[in-house]
Order: C-alpha cells, then sequence, then structure tokens
C-alpha cells in the first residue's frame, strides 16, 4: 500500500498550479474578484468625486437640520413648515411604519378568512373569493392603488352636510353611531383624550395582559400536572376588569366626540383621519390579502387529510381537531411567507407617494430631495431606513422558522 | 318458495318492486343546490351574501359597459350622451388607444414596427415554451434580440448584424477552446466577439443608411409598449445573471460567496422604487463625466439588478431542493465544476424553480409600472399623465385604470396558466 500515494502530494506548489490544482485555483479566482471589485468600486468612486466636484457639490448630511418648508397633511408627532429635513423625514419613518403595521393586520385579517373560505364548500363563496385573488393578484399593485385612491378621493359627503349650526337647520347626512362621519376630507372618528391618572390605567392594561397570559399558563399547567381542567374565561377577565375599574374610578380617558353643532363651516373635535392614508391603507392591505389568501390556502391544504381524519378517530371535536392538529401544522408552513408578505407591504408603501401620503419615500426621497438637490444623500438615508427595516424582519422570521423547526432527532 | 312461510308469517313479496327514482332532495339541480349552497344554516348566510355582492357588482357593471359610449371627441360630449353618468365612457380608449399602447411620441407612421416585434415575440418564445415545437425554431430565437432591436430602435440594420456577427464569432472562438478549459473558452470567447463589436464601429458610422428604418430616440418609447420592453428585456437579462448569483451564493469561496450574499440581501431589502430613484438622479454620478446614459438603459440597468436577485433566490432553493446525492455523483463521474453544473445540477434545479422564476417573472412585469413615478409615460404614466390632464378626458378614471388593469391581467393570468400547464409537463414523478 505504501507505494500508492496521492501523484499530487508529491508534486508541492509550482506556479502553475494556481491554475491546474483544485487545491489553489479557488484562491486564484477569489483574488481576481477581489481585485475586479476593488477596481470597480475605485472607478465608480472616482468618477463620483470627479462628478460632485463638476457640479460643485459635496456630499454632506447638513442639509437635515435646514428648515424643510413644506406642509405635510398628516403627523402623528408635532411637525410645521419651520420643522427641519430631519423632522420632515422622521414624519415620513411613522408615516411608514403607521400604514405597514395596520395595512399587515388588515391584509392578515383579509387574507386570512379569504384563503379560508376559497376552501369553503360553499362553491358561489369559493369562486367569488377565487376572483377576489385573481383580480388582485394579476394586476398591478400601483394601479390598484391609484383605482382605490381614486374611489376614496371621490366618496364622502361635504362635512357641511353633517353640521347642525347649532340646531338650526337639518342636516343633510346624519353622523354613523352619532361618533364616526365619511367626508370628502377625510375619516372623523372619535379622539381619545389622556386626562389625569391615565398612566394608572395604562398600568392596569398592562396588568390585565401579564394577568391573562399567567391564568392561561396556569390553566395549562395545572392540566398537565393534575388532569385537572380548570375554566379558561377567568382570563378575560382578569384582562378587562382592571382596567375598567382604573377607567370608572378615575375618569382618567375620555372620547372626544366630532363636533357638528359648534362651527358653521366645519365639524370640529374628534380625529380627522386624512383620505390619502385610507386610500394606501385599503389598497395595501387588500392587494397583500390576496397573496395571503394563497399562503393560508397553500398552508392548509398542505396538512395532509390523514391528519384530520386521525384527529377525529381519536374522538376530537372538529374545533379541537382544527386547533391542536391542523393550525398548529399549518402555521408552520403559512408563516414564514407570511412575513415575506408583511414585508412586501412595507415596501409597497413606498408607492404612497401615487396617492399624496406622506411617507418616508414621498418627503425624503420625494420633496426633500428635490428641495435641496442632495439626491445621492437621501437616496442613501432611504435604502438604509428600507434595509434597516427588512434585515429585522428577516431576524424575526429567522429566529421564528429555527424555533418551529421540526425537531429531527 | 310462498307456501312455505304461508303458515308462519302473515305476507311475503313474490316479485320484485320496481326501483323508485332518488327523491327531488337528492338529485340534479336541488341536490347539487343543497351540498353546494345550502348545507347549513351558516353556509346559507354566506350564499346570500355572495348573492348580494354578486348584485351590488353587476348592478354597477352592466349598466357601465352597455351604456357605455364608444364615440365621443371628449368628456362633455359622453356625458351629453350618457345623461345620468352610469354609463361608461369608452371613448376615451378609441380617441387614446394608440397613445395608450405606444406612448405619445412614437412616430405613427411606425406602429407596424413594434407590433411586428411583439408577433415576432410570440414566434420566437414558442420554441422556448413548447418542448414539442420543432428545435429548428431556436433560430428565430437567436435571432429575435437583433430583429427585435432593429424594429423597435430603427437605425441601419447593419448595427444589430454586427452584433450578431460578433456573438456569432465569440460563439465560435469559445467552441474553438472549450475543449482545453471552460474558462478559456468563455474569455475567449468574449475578447473575440469584443474585438469584433469594435471593428464594426468603424465601419457603421460611414454605412448609416443601409437599410435604415426610421430611428426612434428610446425617450419617445411609451405606453404599454415599454411596459412590455423593460419586462421583456430585464426578464432575459436577469435569468443568466440570477444563475450566476445563486451559483455564488452556493460556492465554497468565501469571498465570491459574500459578494453575491451582500448583493442579494441589499437589493431585495430595499424597495424597487429607491432603485428606480437610483436610476433617474444618482447612477449618472457614477458614471464617467461627460457620459449621457437613456434614462430607459439606465432602468433596465436597475431593474435587470433587481430581478436578478429575486431570481438567485428561487433557484437557490431549487439548488437546496436537490439531494446531496446528485452533486457528488457528478464528481465521482470525474466531471469538473462547471460540467457538473451544466449537465446534472443545473437542468435539475432550474426545473424546480420553474413556478417561482414565472411569480418573479409577473411581478417584474408588474413591477415595471412603477417607473411612471419617476416620470416615464409607460401605461400608467400615460393614464396618470398626458390623458387624464388634458381638458378632453379629464375625469375618466374607470375606463381608463379598467382597461390598464385589463391588459395586466390578461398578460400576467396568462403566464401563470402557463406555468401551470408547464409544471404537469415536467412532472416526472409519477403519482
Amino acid at each position: 500500500m505504501a507505494s500508492v500515494t496521492d501523484p499530487q502530494t508529491n508534486q508541492g506548489f509550482r506556479i502553475s498550479s494556481l491554475i491546474n490544482d483544485r487545491r489553489y485555483r479557488g484562491l486564484t479566482f477569489q483574488f481576481i474578484a477581489l481585485i475586479g471589485i476593488i477596481f470597480a468600486m475605485a472607478y465608480l468612486g472616482i468618477n463620483l468625486v470627479q462628478n460632485l466636484a463638476t457640479a460643485g457639490l459635496t456630499f454632506s448630511y447638513d442639509f437635515l437640520g435646514e428648515q424643510a418648508g413644506y406642509d405635510i397633511n398628516q403627523t402623528l408627532i408635532e411637525y410645521d413648515s419651520q420643522s427641519s429635513h430631519l423632522r420632515a423625514a422622521i414624519v415620513g419613518v411613522i408615516n411608514t411604519l403607521l400604514v405597514s403595521v395596520l395595512g399587515c393586520i388588515a391584509a392578515t385579517l383579509i387574507g386570512v378568512t379569504a384563503g379560508v373560505l376559497r376552501l369553503s364548500k360553499n362553491w358561489l363563496v369559493a369562486k367569488l373569493m377565487s376572483i377576489y385573488v385573481e383580480a388582485f393578484r394579476n394586476v398591478p399593485v400601483l394601479i390598484w392603488i391609484l383605482i382605490i385612491g381614486t374611489v376614496v378621493t371621490l366618496s364622502g359627503a361635504n362635512p357641511r352636510d353633517f353640521l347642525t349650526r347649532g340646531g338650526s337647520v337639518e342636516p343633510s347626512s346624519e353622523l354613523i353611531l352619532g361618533a364616526f362621519a365619511f367626508t370628502n376630507r377625510g375619516f372623523y372618528a372619535p379622539a381619545v383624550e389622556l386626562g389625569a391618572g391615565w398612566p394608572v390605567v395604562l398600568i392596569a392594561l398592562i396588568a390585565g395582559i401579564v394577568g391573562f397570559f399567567w391564568w392561561r399558563a396556569h390553566v395549562k399547567k395545572t392540566l398537565f400536572d393534575t388532569g385537572k381542567l380548570l375554566p379558561v374565561w377567568p382570563s378575560w377577565l382578569i384582562l378587562i376588569v382592571p382596567v375598567v375599574l382604573a377607567q370608572l374610578v378615575l375618569g382618567a380617558l375620555s372620547l372626544s366626540m366630532p363636533d357638528v353643532a359648534s362651527n358653521n363651516f366645519n365639524i370640529q373635535g374628534g380625529t380627522l383621519i386624512a383620505k390619502p392614508f385610507i386610500a394606501l391603507w385599503l389598497a395595501l392591505s387588500i392587494y397583500t390579502g390576496a397573496f395571503i389568501a394563497e399562503n393560508v390556502r397553500a398552508g392548509i391544504l398542505a396538512v395532509s387529510t390523514g391528519q384530520t381524519e386521525a384527529a377525529a378517530a381519536l374522538g376530537l371535536r372538529p374545533r379541537r381537531v382544527m386547533n391542536l392538529v391542523i393550525l398548529p401544522q399549518a402555521l408552520r408552513i403559512i408563516i414564514p411567507p407570511l412575513i415575506s408578505q408583511y414585508l412586501n407591504l412595507t415596501k409597497n408603501s413606498s408607492l404612497a407617494i401615487a396617492v399624496g401620503y406622506a411617507d418616508i419615500t414621498a418627503t425624503l426621497g420625494g420633496i426633500t430631495l428635490n428641495q435641496t438637490g442632495k439626491a445621492l444623500e437621501c437616496v442613501l438615508l432611504l435604502m438604509l431606513f428600507y434595509l434597516i427595516i427588512s434585515l429585522s424582519i428577516s431576524a424575526v422570521m429567522n429566529v421564528y422558522n429555527a424555533s418551529v423547526a421540526l425537531k429531527e432527532r | 318458495m310462498a307456501d312455505t312461510h304461508s303458515q308462519s308469517v302473515a305476507y311475503v313479496r313474490e316479485s320484485m318492486v320496481p326501483q323508485q327514482p332518488a327523491p327531488v332532495s337528492e338529485t340534479g339541480a336541488i341536490k347539487w343546490l343543497r351540498t353546494n349552497l345550502f348545507s347549513n344554516w351558516f353556509y346559507s348566510i354566506l350564499t346570500l351574501a355572495a348573492i348580494y355582492v354578486i348584485y351590488l357588482l353587476l348592478s354597477i357593471l352592466i349598466p357601465w359597459i352597455a351604456g357605455g359610449v364608444w364615440l365621443a371627441s371628449d368628456i362633455r360630449e359622453c356625458r351629453a350622451i350618457t345623461g345620468d353618468g352610469a354609463g361608461g365612457c369608452f371613448a376615451v380608449l378609441e380617441d387614446r388607444i394608440w397613445q395608450l399602447l405606444f406612448g405619445f411620441s412614437y412616430p405613427s407612421e411606425a406602429y407596424w414596427r413594434p407590433t411586428l416585434a411583439l408577433v415576432l415575440l410570440f414566434v420566437a418564445a414558442a420554441p422556448v415554451l413548447f418542448a414539442s415545437l420543432p428545435r429548428a425554431l431556436l433560430i428565430v430565437t437567436a435571432l429575435y434580440p437583433f430583429t427585435a432591436y432593429w424594429l423597435l430602435w430603427g437605425g441601419t440594420i447593419l448595427v444589430p448584424t454586427f452584433a450578431l456577427v460578433g456573438v456569432v464569432a465569440g460563439y465560435f472562438a469559445y467552441r474553438a477552446l472549450v475543449d482545453r478549459s471552460f474558462a478559456l473558452g468563455f474569455f475567449g470567447g468574449v475578447i473575440v466577439a469584443f474585438v469584433v463589436w469594435w471593428l464594426a464601429g468603424f465601419v457603421t458610422p460611414a454605412l448609416s443608411d443601409v437599410l435604415a428604418l426610421q430611428a426612434v430616440q428610446s425617450r419617445d418609447m411609451g405606453g404599454f409598449m415599454l411596459n412590455l420592453i423593460l419586462g421583456v428585456v430585464c426578464v432575459s437579462l436577469s435569468l443568466p445573471i440570477g444563475i450566476v448569483l445563486a451559483l455564488g451564493r452556493q460556492s465554497r469561496l468565501p469571498i465570491i460567496k459574500g459578494i453575491c450574499v451582500v448583493f442579494i440581501e441589499f437589493v431585495r431589502g430595499v424597495p424597487l422604487i429607491t432603485l428606480l430613484f437610483v436610476a433617474n438622479v444618482v447612477l449618472a454620478y457614477f458614471l464617467p463625466p461627460g457620459t449621457n446614459f437613456d434614462l430607459i438603459l439606465r432602468v433596465i440597468i436597475m431593474i435587470t439588478m433587481f430581478a436578478s436577485a429575486y431570481i438567485a433566490e428561487v433557484i437557490r432553493g431549487g439548488l437546496a431542493a436537490l439531494p446531496r446525492g446528485q452533486f457528488e455523483g457528478a464528481e465521482s463521474l470525474g466531471l469538473d465544476y462547471w460540467q457538473s453544473m451544466r449537465l446534472i445540477i443545473l437542468p435539475q434545479a432550474l426545473k424546480i424553480s420553474i413556478p417561482g422564476i414565472v411569480n418573479v417573472a409577473v411581478g417584474l412585469f408588474k413591477d415595471t409600472t412603477l417607473v411612471s413615478i419617476i416620470s416615464m409615460f409607460d401605461l400608467v404614466g400615460m393614464i396618470r399623465g398626458p390623458i387624464l390632464a388634458s381638458t378632453d378626458w379629464n375625469g375618466v378614471y374607470w375606463e381608463l385604470y379598467g382597461f390598464a388593469a385589463l391588459l395586466f391581467f390578461v398578460v400576467c393570468y396568462g403566464i401563470s396558466q402557463y406555468s401551470q400547464w408547464l409544471e404537469r409537463q415536467l412532472a416526472t414523478d409519477h403519482r
């Protein structure tokens, strides 16, 4: 055996083995790639420096401190045209996050409903849901945003139609439930006003939530330890009672209703949710809902019928079959694509500019960019923001995937 | 028989009773209604709700289409004809159809050129899409990019011809050298092609009138044609780049892997619209001073980057789904890296990835509408810009958006139906 040796080990290293020997060829390729990348970067960088110098521009973020000088129609934090570009960008970030989070919630509700209904044995409903899913999946989101934006813009009555002018006039439109009004300016809803003692209510709420989960964990533990099934409903009492008690005693939170009586020109009080937000939120949720519906359907179909039959054979009732057998398995399949749909929704919210909603793309990448001409800086910052969001959502997804992955031993 | 029981049993039937028809509730339409629409109270409510929704939709749609006006010169004339306004004003489509399809500055006497290019696209795509067609048709596919360029942009036929000659020369150089090593063949081919193109650069300016079509500038492209151009060009370009990126991400060489991972994650992490901003306002900073790229070319570069990152991820999924034995089997046959990829791994991985690739292609085609935000006049840009802003058609939203939605729906639904058909054709597992 000693005579049979690998011929390569005897040859040692030669210059030609950089090309011909698999052990060294990888190094050669990587070196070439690295040099290529460095040269490409340097080339682009030199061009950039030259172009900036020719145009008389400098790369700096000083403009963020300057006065923005434009108004934003919906802001969650204090902002006016005297504020800085940085403040405008933060308003944009908050608006993006707001429409994304609310959009994800609504899209999940719509998508799960549509996905389950598409699987239902009701022929008409299943067909209707197929039409919904296909119509939204096969038409660009921008067209849907424009269509829904136009619907929202053109609908709604004049706020003056709601006014009673101190009871002297019979209004042509009534507030829905005395609290909501959809006008051509936007959607009026009651505003929550924080009075004295609101932290107590907040603490009661947090305590309620903690207690809610504690009771459920306690029920589970008792069931597993002793086999005794405690009732689950007290968890709801624990959740609700402290908040309601705190609110009743302190009266900290009060609702400010839209007021149609006191002013002769417009509705006063309440919260005005601007139309661009409603349009974008609706469009994104309905569009993404169609994709989520497909994910949900695929997830449920992926659980084999044998599982359902076996669960039924064990004597479980249909609801428990769904909760204990099908859902846990389907969720493992549904959640990863679901989260990437959330990511898509967040990225699609950058189309807000089409309906005039002031998200980060519209403020920083739109008006600020055009006013200051700092294209490079603005676009870089914009990309950075979306990258941070995407990477953090992917990180969450990886943790989740690791936690639900099949534990094979 | 009758006698044996006549003492003990009161009555015995002696002949077979004719078969009764099934109860009315268990046959035909009623049975179907009961099982599919009204099986229990909850489904009954759902059915009624669905019928109400359908009624609402149809009560808007039917008068809109049936009462539509197809001949009018502007919106006021339309409204005058429809009166109450329930009917749609489809005259805008009749009036502006060429703008919607080709943009507003493509020369109208040359509309046959993009139309012919579209027809040829179907001919060229057919042998790729349907394996049963004769393989000789692939020649049409290979010639298509050059023909389409000549038809769409015009100019002398020499430019695409020399481009083709360069590619052919490069191919022959590759064939001559590939036996020594793949890398030598590849780079030799590229160098030969560039030499031919460089030489052609001296000839074409002098002969710019040979078989010349009227030249059309890129900025004159618009309408649905622009969406189709962007979609087709970017998907075709992003496929090879995506394959390379996917292989790079799977590579054992850390630097190459790192470059691919950073590129893919970066592109997938930002919305397409920010990349289009880059194409619009930033990319020019990175090009040598004095160069002036077409906006359409810059947009094609950015969309191709975007699409190739997504396609790379889809193909990586396909590669990951292959059993390790395939890689090891290829190695044990003595195939080198490129041979095993070309002959063993990629054919299988690409087959698995087809549904995903089609998904990306459909999504990308839909996303080409985003160029309207950086004020290019694609289909959506034409509607939002020149048409809705004109005094003649200001306010005709539904007809225009409906038309755009319908065009995209037909194309995208067609593609997804094809992909499902292909999946069934390619299913080699026996079920």
